[in-house]
């Protein structure tokens, strides 16, 4: 059984213009087998968060804080040569654009054996092999012929497949996809994810998914981390948070994104724009675009507390409990409403 | 409701060549096969497909920064097919895009107020002092600041430079705004602002709007109608809701089956139609029904052999689609779509 456990992650970066903290006090648990999901706009930290726990952040720019726990073993401040044996053999990671994330002067199959031989003591054939079986395993039609082609031969849903064989092929516990379908079509997005899925099944992988598309989020996820401006501010199983969520971010989220069965009402806009970090706002980050600012949100950062509405459900908000359940009554009625009308 | 466009047959065939110095003629990539629509003053189009299907081709061939190799364009009443770049420019001042990417759309070197203005100079709109006004006046129109006049684009937000590009689209008073996935760079909540302020300037200025988006849930929330595209052609066009509540065409219910719902539950619930493969390969395109190899539904002798015209379906007016075999409800199951209720023998040979 593994897990990783994330305590208070903070990173910062030092820039010309001064320190930009990206991170601020990020914690977390993730069990095997489960899928927690990340959703942010660009800016939140949300993959700054991941780079840090996989120590791929140059550590002559970024200052990283906290601890992270692969069972038990920390990883912040572990060697290198430790952490280059653990990355692609017990994470493996698929980045966003599948384009720029392959080597475009070796073969596929040349990657992929390199994956596998790093790792493993093993001859190449023998890698070749565990290749053609793991370019099967991504649903790659005839993987036998198809892996001696080069990135530009082939489609962008299949390089998202061949990443996703690469960071597959040592049977890693844990994946860390980031916005792993951004680039694609919805009918590719939707193989890549069922592929995910099935996959996960499988292996009994723990997958984290680094996306700004609640619906990716819905379809995959079991539990979910809201951040804005550097922080978690919201964290709910998936059911929960989109039921039930407790603060003004979150239901602004939810409130602006058109729905398939859209009447073309108004969208329930967030104003502004998102925080910069380099001159991060006072108090709640969120709160110079929150429709329901108070003093306090100005000065203090609200702590991140339980919620009565479920287990392991957290969010940060100075608004009080009654305040907040008759709020997003209020919005969900509108909500519904509009999808009935539909 | 008065017709403001209307394209007709438009086709647009890129030649592949091959050698260096006689360059032969070896094949075409059909990038719009054939296209057809009408698009009445103040609505606005929505068109759909996945990348490739030739919706950016198409909309450049509407507004003439491609020529098109057929078929034949009328704006308000005129053909302007083979209008000459002079006489074409007096037509784009009704006709202006806005283009998907705000960071390359946007020169670096020119100064807001230079960038929003240049269409006023183009096409020689008042003097100096008066088009300085006008663009503070559009800067306030799509929210931005009036003030940020003599600022660089570096110096805005994606979503803010969004709205400079759309105020350079409103400077001379179009009819027609042509959007090419106006808002798919951008977060979830600006998006939203972009959507809203795109409606907004419609009921102010009587606007319409072609606007192409592979998002669905986008194109359903903004547009009147829809025009799905499948490697250059229409598979389907009709009334936003009645395509979306009942689409005809099997690969409008897969896409409709693709989209992610925000809502855990709802989506557990349903059941996916997820197709296999790729878009074929522009260049060698498959016979008859260009949908065939990767259609649940695919009858052979029928859909490998017959291409499918864009026929009236459904109770919905102006709902039409290319298939053979149309859905007869939506939502369907897996099985139920591989079922056209045909007594011929259905071959569901895995598409490669």
């Amino acid at each position: 059984m593994s897990s990783l456990k994330v305590t208070d992650l903070n990173t910062s970066f030092r820039t010309d213009d001064g320190i930009v903290k990206a991170v601020s006090g990020v914690s977390f648990d993730l069990q095997e087998g489960h899928t927690l999901g990340v959703v942010g706009e660009s800016g939140s930290g949300k993959s700054v968060t991941f780079l840090s726990v996989m120590g791929l952040l140059d550590p002559r720019q970024a200052q990283i804080s906290g601890s992270v726990q692969l069972d038990g073993e920390e990883l912040l401040g572990a060697s290198p040569a430790r952490l280059r044996q653990l990355r692609g053999r017990r994470i493996g990671m698929i980045f966003q654009d599948p384009m720029t994330s392959l080597n475009p002067v070796k073969s596929i199959g040349w990657q992929l054996e390199e994956a596998v031989l790093i790792h493993h003591d093993v001859s190449r054939k023998e890698a070749r092999r565990r290749a053609v079986e793991i370019l099967g395993q991504v649903e790659i039609p005839r993987a036998g012929q198809r892996i001696d082609d080069y990135p530009h031969q082939f489609s962008g849903g299949m390089r998202q497949r061949v990443m996703i064989a690469m960071a597959l092929i040592n049977n890693p516990e844990m994946l860390i996809a980031d916005e792993p379908t951004t680039a694609l079509d919805v009918t590719t997005q939707a193989q890549i994810l069922r592929l995910m899925k099935n996959l996960q099944e499988e292996f009994k992988m723990a997958i984290v998914m680094i996306t700004h598309d609640l619906g990716v989020v819905a379809e995959l996820a079991d539990d979910v981390i809201v951040m804005y401006g550097g922080k978690v501010v919201e964290q709910a199983n998936v059911d929960d948070l989109f039921v039930k969520p407790e603060m003004p971010y979150t239901w602004g989220l939810l409130g602006s994104l058109p729905r398939l069965n859209s009447t073309g009402a108004r969208l329930e806009q967030i104003p502004g724009q998102p925080p910069s970090l380099l001159n991060p706002p006072s108090g709640c980050p969120f709160h110079p675009r929150c429709e329901f600012v108070m003093n306090i949100c100005r000065e203090e950062l609200p702590v991140l507390e339980p919620s009565e509405q479920g287990e392991n459900h957290i969010f940060r908000c100075h608004l009080d409990d009654e305040s907040r359940a008759r709020i997003w009554n209020q919005k969900r009625a509108a909500l519904t409403a509009e999808e009935t009308a539909a | 409701m008065t017709e403001l466009l209307k394209v007709e047959g438009l086709e647009k065939h890129f030649p592949v060549t091959k050698g260096l110095v006689f360059q032969k003629q070896v094949a075409s990539v059909k990038a719009v096969d054939g296209v057809s629509f009408t698009l009445n003053a103040g609505e606005t189009l929505g068109v759909v497909g996945e990348s490739g299907c030739g919706k950016s081709t198409m909309a450049r061939c509407v507004a003439r920064l491609l020529e098109p190799t057929g078929g034949t364009l009328t704006f308000e009443g005129r053909d302007i097919t083979h209008l000459s770049r002079n006489d074409m420019r007096a037509v784009r001042r009704d006709m202006m895009m806005v283009f998907q990417d705000p960071y390359a759309s946007l020169n670096p070197r020119k100064r807001v107020g230079f960038i929003v203005g240049e269409p006023l100079e183009v096409h020689g709109v008042g003097t100096e002092k008066e088009r300085k006004r006008r663009v503070q006046e559009l800067l306030e129109i799509v929210g931005l600041n009036p003030e940020h006049y003599n600022r660089f684009p570096h110096e805005f937000s994606g979503g803010q430079r969004q709205r400079i590009g759309i105020a350079r689209a409103l400077a001379i008073n179009p009819k027609l705004i042509i959007c090419d996935e106006p808002v798919s760079a951008l977060d979830v909540s600006v998006q939203a602002q972009i959507l809203n302020l795109l409606k907004d300037l419609q009921d102010d200025f009587g606007l319409t709007y072609i606007f192409i988006a592979h998002d669905l849930n986008v194109v359903r929330h903004i547009s009147d109608r829809v025009l799905v595209m499948y490697l250059g052609r229409a598979v389907e066009i009709g009334a936003r809701d009645a395509l979306y509540v009942e689409p005809k065409h099997p690969y409008t219910g897969a896409l409709l089956s693709a989209v992610p719902i925000a809502d855990p539950q709802a989506g557990r619930a349903r059941k996916q139609i997820v197709l296999e493969g790729d878009v074929p390969n522009p260049i060698n395109q498959p016979a008859a029904c260009h949908f065939h190899p990767r259609c649940p539904r695919f009858v052979d002798g029928k859909c490998n052999v017959d291409t499918p015209l864009l026929e009236p379906v459904g109770t919905s007016e102006g709902h039409r689609a290319a298939c053979h075999f149309p859905l007869e409800r939506w939502p369907m199951t897996e099985e139920e779509m591989r079922d056209p209720h045909l007594t011929a023998p259905v071959e569901a040979g895995a598409p490669d």
